[in-house]
């Protein structure tokens, strides 16, 4: 199972470097070439130095040439391993940059049902951290696994072509190396597993209690934190210990092997050489080759843990890139110009689990220019509704439409672009107070970006920002109050002036005297737009055409404010709740 | 970072004998050269096949005891490193403990999370890769050169020489290469900056229609990336390929040198093959050194990191207790002063310009309840920051029972206040484990008794487990009103002298929030109760209503006289309350 889907990520990988053979092909070449030579060279190292036998013996012709052969060969070399390399990195980064950005255009067009419904904490980690540790891998893949495999298998065959009895001790014994380091690795596992689950209990201690410090503080409970901490940091010492002697054990053992290879190499090739089988200088090529030969087993066993690392971080990030899309819009879907605002729901059931049943045969006309208030205890599906009207969500059945035709039946685009929206979770992106102003109207003047702020009252406050309207806001609007920052939101929507509105708890954050003055700014705006408001405080309602008084799914009550009051109903509970006043 | 040094001390015999281990290894280590070098001239010459026999066991011989010199040294590297990074994982916390708000605001949580996670395991495998391999690979070159020396003197000249070229070449490479880096890795997190933002932002895309324009914003920093990465990769890749030609340069002379020296009968064949061997294995070892130095220059930076959170020291300190007594029995001493009273004061956060209050007096009796409104940003919650000294004043005093908060120990002035913070925050553990924050020994009756008084009692026993219900980090099976009742209770359990509820109902309807505050004025006869909020409701009928606008104190008295005196006051009820509703 495991096996299968690691094939078929290899063959997806494969496919997404298939752009690239080109440079593949060139890659392997110069691996071949950088392979080949940099083995020539113990060869010749060792033929230089059997012009030099003894005191008056010495061949230095022929020494001369063969230092000159070493000089090119080395140059050439190094010539073939640096554009290898070079090669190499492009096509890796490009292989990435290419998944990244697919993997992005995915998050764009995602249905919000995954982005609500996954931490995006783990997306965020699969594009950036699985990618970037594929990245690694793959750079790695290329250029040591194909290096090393070709370094074994030539290194065998000059050594067979050399002396094919040295050359079969040293392949007897490598295998040892082999095993030693599996053996090693397989125990090492478990306590690398060990510490990084001490690990991971501490990390959520550290984030609990340090994350949380000021009550913490409150609350005198620092010694009793210190207490829990030492003791999990305690346990993850011993671990980390073990963890970290045992796999530093690897590398001597298999170092011990090599001292033997080159041992068994020394003195079986000095046998060979006192047979006159081997010269002195083929004995000094073996002992290069025996240094050389071992390396790429131990790289090797690296590189092939960091390339099943590499295989689990693209399988993520594929299965990212494998999400069902949004379904997209009708090939002959309606571009909704200036809409009127008449708005039907008719018959709409939906749920975001298929067990637990949320809105159920909600049916709603509403007027061009109507404002509806929708109230309700949390959970009742207020903001549930607003995911409709939007198509955040498509409805289960059932149907919703603008000005007389589905909302299925017209562009998504389109249909946003006819509402304005404030949310109770201000949103702003990085970039300046103006750029997040026009973001709904890149092309906007100064002018209409200043009006638009001063009639979401967020003029007088940008003004006294160090760099005015040109002041960036940091991530997540780090540098704002929430009651700012849902002045911006309000301002954004100013700007842009849709034909009908969308108000989800827009003012929760703002102190009321700004609300007074925002909500105669909403006024205006909402005057002759279909405008939907959903508010904690119902004084900010009274003014609606319709109130909805919304419970567990169902509208349970609709009227105007007085009417409601009359009934004597769930709406004039909720109301007169809000003044029992404790005496 | 000196005072991260003496963390050595207490692994001093570790921190000497790891390296020493290893300086042992790589001595024999430098041997085996020689040892060949007496088996080709003496061995192979004579054909003395016992003497090659003898030369092949002491090659294993010095394997074997290098290897056990390698064990030992990566034990004692592995117990100092894990060891010492245990010791400042503990202290850090400790310090991290004592540090006040002020300095948790301005270093901020996530950085302080990051230190004591991330940057102390860098620093543990850099520890441990220093005392491993830090004094091996200098030692080796230096002692390949040192050995040549010995064999000859003119030869080894070419080690001088080869040497420090190969140092400028590998430390040239990597002084260049390392800011790149770091700019890589800027870029990446721009690149995660644009993905965290769109994932939280994907309603407000959607709705203003801008996704191809996140895409192409995406692909511009993503370019941006590959570019800075395929930069830095084109001068990396240059180190192998130099470091492999200036050494197969260093064997062409050592070749030719040696040549004349064996042709004087200076030197023998097998000498120069031991030159060429020392030659080999300094590449290797070079290769080596630059890896590490990234790793240990890394691991120094966090270690920088790790101290500067050393060095911040807190700001609040405890005056040499010169009040004995507990709050208690002073204030039965003096029964006609006020239990909480600010006078005059006024208070600035670290770094900002504008003071977030001042001037700001009033005063509170025992027993009675004081109510703090205001809009958003007007200091409410910095206001009863001050009374447990989360934050030292910067002007005029905060006083208890008739002395200066700073006269009090820290830990007995937050035994006597409860807090309620505005951020309904639980810690993992069962419900009776986070109800004993308050107090260490409370007994099932006095947590009971505090989750009635709470309004908790009740959605506690519907969950069944009772005082063992087990709470998820965060609070995460739980409701914001239920966390927020459960806070309250935590508050109470402790039965301070005054609490202080920061806006902590806001997630509670109206009818709960009345019913709370009449439990809690009926049960707490001797609390001084501070409450604020943004309601108008929940602080009518407090003793004392304080009225902050923009940090400065706009009225203070009861309800009724605000109502008369201050307008901000009066407008607030006006945009919450009814007419009615006001009197």
């Amino acid at each position: 199972m495991n096996r299968k889907r690691n094939t078929t990520t290899f063959k997806r990988i494969l496919s997404c470097i298939s752009r690239y053979r080109l440079g593949v092909a060139a890659s392997l070449i110069c691996a071949a070439v950088t392979v080949v030579l940099t083995l020539y060279v113990p060869i010749l190292i060792g033929y230089a130095v059997d012009c030099i036998v003894a005191p008056g013996n010495v061949d230095f012709n022929g020494m001369l040439v063969i230092l000159k052969k070493i000089a090119v060969v080395a140059a050439f070399t190094a010539i073939a391993q640096w554009l290898m390399s070079h090669i190499n990195n492009i096509i890796t980064y490009r292989v990435v940059k290419d998944i990244r950005t697919q993997a992005f255009n995915r998050v764009e067009s995602l249905p919000l049902k995954y982005i609500d419904s996954h931490q995006h904490g783990d997306l965020i980690s699969r594009i950036i951290a699985d990618i970037d540790q594929f990245s690694d891998g793959l750079l790695m893949g290329f250029t040591q696994l194909f290096t090393g495999v070709l370094t074994i298998i030539g290194t065998l065959i000059f050594m067979f072509f050399i002396n094919p009895v040295i050359a079969l001790v040293v392949v007897l014994i490598t295998p040892v190396s082999l095993f030693v380091a599996s053996f090693i690795a397989k125990r090492t596992y478990i306590m690398f597993q060990k510490q990084s689950l001490t690990r991971g209990t501490l990390t959520s201690l550290i984030d609990e209690m340090l994350g949380n410090q000021k009550i913490v503080q409150a609350f005198g409970y620092e010694d009793e934190a210190q207490k829990q901490f030492e003791t999990i940091n305690e346990e993850l010492r011993v671990w980390g210990l073990k963890a970290t002697f045992f796999s530093s054990i690897t590398n001597p053992s298999t170092r011990f092997v090599n001292s033997l290879v080159y041992a068994c190499v020394g003195i079986a090739g000095a046998f060979a050489a006192i047979k006159g089988v081997l010269t002195v200088g083929q004995l000094s090529s073996f002992l290069s080759y025996a240094n050389q030969y071992t390396k790429p087993f131990n790289e090797i066993s690296g590189v092939i843990t960091e390339l099943q690392n590499a295989l689990a971080s693209a399988a993520r990030v594929f299965e990212l890139i494998d999400e069902e899309l949004e379904i997209p819009d009708a090939e002959d879907a309606i571009v909704l110009a200036d809409a009127k605002g008449e708005i039907v729901l008719d018959h709409v059931d939906f749920s975001y689990e298929p067990e637990k049943s949320l809105i159920e045969d909600m049916n709603l006309l509403v007027e061009p220019g109507q404002r509806i208030a929708i109230v309700g205890p949390t959970g009742c599906g207020k903001s549930t509704v607003i995911n409709l009207l939007m198509r955040f969500y498509d409805v289960n059945s059932g149907s919703i439409a603008v000005d007389g035709t589905d909302i299925r039946q017209m562009t998504r685009k389109s249909l946003r672009t006819n509402y304005g929206m404030v949310l109770q979770e201000t949103w702003l992106k990085s970039g300046t107070i103006r750029e997040n102003i026009a973001y709904g109207m890149p092309e906007a003047t100064e002018d209409q970006i200043i009006s638009a702020a001063k009639e979401a009252h967020a003029h007088s406050f940008i003004k006294r920002m160090p760099q005015g309207y040109d002041t960036v806001i940091s991530e997540d609007g780090g540098n704002l109050s929430h009651g700012q920052k849902q002045l911006l939101c309000i301002a954004r929507v100013m700007l842009c002036l849709p034909p009908m509105l969308i108000l989800d708890e827009a003012t929760s954050s703002i102190d009321t005297r700004t609300e007074i003055r925002i909500q105669k700014a909403f006024a205006k705006m909402m005057k002759g737009r279909t405008s939907f408001i959903v508010a904690h405080r119902l004084s900010t309602i009274k003014e609606a055409e319709v109130i909805l008084v919304m419970k567990e799914g169902h509208i349970i009550e609709q009227g105007t404010h007085d009417s409601l009051l009359e009934k004597q109903g769930f709406y004039a509970e909720l109301y007169n709740s809000q003044f029992a006043v404790a005496e | 970072m000196k005072n991260l040094l003496k963390y050595f001390k207490d692994y001093k015999l570790e921190s000497v004998l790891g390296p020493l281990f290893k300086l042992l290894e790589a001595t024999l280590e430098l041997m085996v050269p020689i040892v060949m070098a007496k088996v080709i001239d003496i061995g192979i010459k004579n054909q003395d096949i016992s003497y090659i026999l003898k030369m092949g066991g002491i090659l294993v011989l010095l394997g074997l005891i290098g290897l056990v010199c390698a064990i030992t040294a990566q034990y004692f590297a592995a117990k100092a490193s894990a060891g010492m990074v245990t010791s400042m994982r503990n202290d850090l916390f400790a310090h991290i403990n004592t540090l006040s708000y002020r300095e948790i605001d301005t270093i901020g949580t996530a950085t302080l999370i990051t230190r004591i996670t991330s940057d102390a395991n860098q620093v543990q495998s850099g520890l441990n890769l220093f005392l491993r391999l830090f004094l091996r690979s200098p030692f080796i070159v230096f002692g390949s050169m040192v050995m040549a020396f010995t064999i000859n003197a003119k030869a080894a000249m070419t080690f001088v020489v080869i040497i420090p070229v190969l140092s400028v070449i590998v430390f040239g490479i990597m002084l260049i290469s390392m800011p790149l880096y770091k700019k890589v890795q800027k870029q990446l997190d721009r690149v995660l900056l644009t993905v965290r933002e769109n994932l939280g932002g994907a309603r407000v895309i959607r709705a203003f229609n801008r996704q191809e324009d996140e895409i192409s914003r995406f692909d511009e920093e993503n370019g941006l990336l590959v570019k800075f990465q395929v930069f830095v990769g084109k001068i990396s890749a240059l180190l192998n390929p130099l470091t492999y030609v200036i050494i197969n340069i260093g064997i062409i002379v050592l070749i030719q040198t040696g040549g004349r020296q064996v042709n004087n009968g200076i030197i023998t064949q097998g000498q120069v093959v031991a030159l060429v061997n020392y030659m080999s294995q300094m590449l290797v070892e070079l290769v080596k050194l630059a890896n590490l130095i990234i790793t240990i220059s890394k691991a120094i930076a966090c270690a920088g990191r790790i101290g500067s959170v050393f060095e911040e020291t807190t700001s609040i300190t405890e005056r040499n207790h010169s009040i004995t007594e507990t709050i208690h029995s002073s204030i039965e001493a003096k029964e006609q002063v006020p239990f909480v009273e600010f006078d005059h004061m006024k208070f600035t956060y670290a770094g900002a310009k504008e003071p977030a209050l001042s001037d700001i007096t009033f005063r509170a009796m025992k027993g009675e309840t004081i109510g703090v409104i205001g809009g958003t940003g007007s200091g409410k919650s910095t206001l009863v920051n001050l009374i447990p000294r989360f934050y030292d004043v910067t002007d005029g005093e905060v006083r208890i029972a008739g002395n200066n908060v700073k006269e009090y120990p820290l830990k007995q002035l937050r035994h006597k206040v409860g807090i309620v913070p505005q951020r309904a925050v639980l810690f993992s553990g069962s419900l009776r484990e986070n109800m004993r924050w308050g107090k260490k020994d409370a007994t099932d009756e006095e947590i009971m008794e505090a989750l009635t008084i709470a309004q908790a009692a009740d959605f506690v026993k519907e969950k069944g487990d009772g005082l063992d219900f087990y709470i998820q980090a965060g609070g995460k099976n739980l409701s914001g009103g239920q966390r927020q009742r459960l806070t309250i209770a935590r508050a109470l359990v402790k039965k301070p002298d005054i609490l202080i509820m920061d806006d902590s109902a806001s997630a509670l309807d109206f009818a709960t929030d009345a019913k709370l505050r009449m439990a809690i004025s009926k049960n707490t006869d001797d609390m001084t109760v501070f409450i604020v909020s943004q309601r108008a409701t929940t602080i009518k009928n407090a003793d004392c209503i304080v009225v902050l606008d923009d940090g400065h104190m706009a009225g203070r008295g009861t309800h009724k006289e605000l109502m008369e005196s201050c307008d901000v006051y009066r407008e607030i009820c006006l945009s919450q309350l009814s007419k009615e509703e006001v009197k």
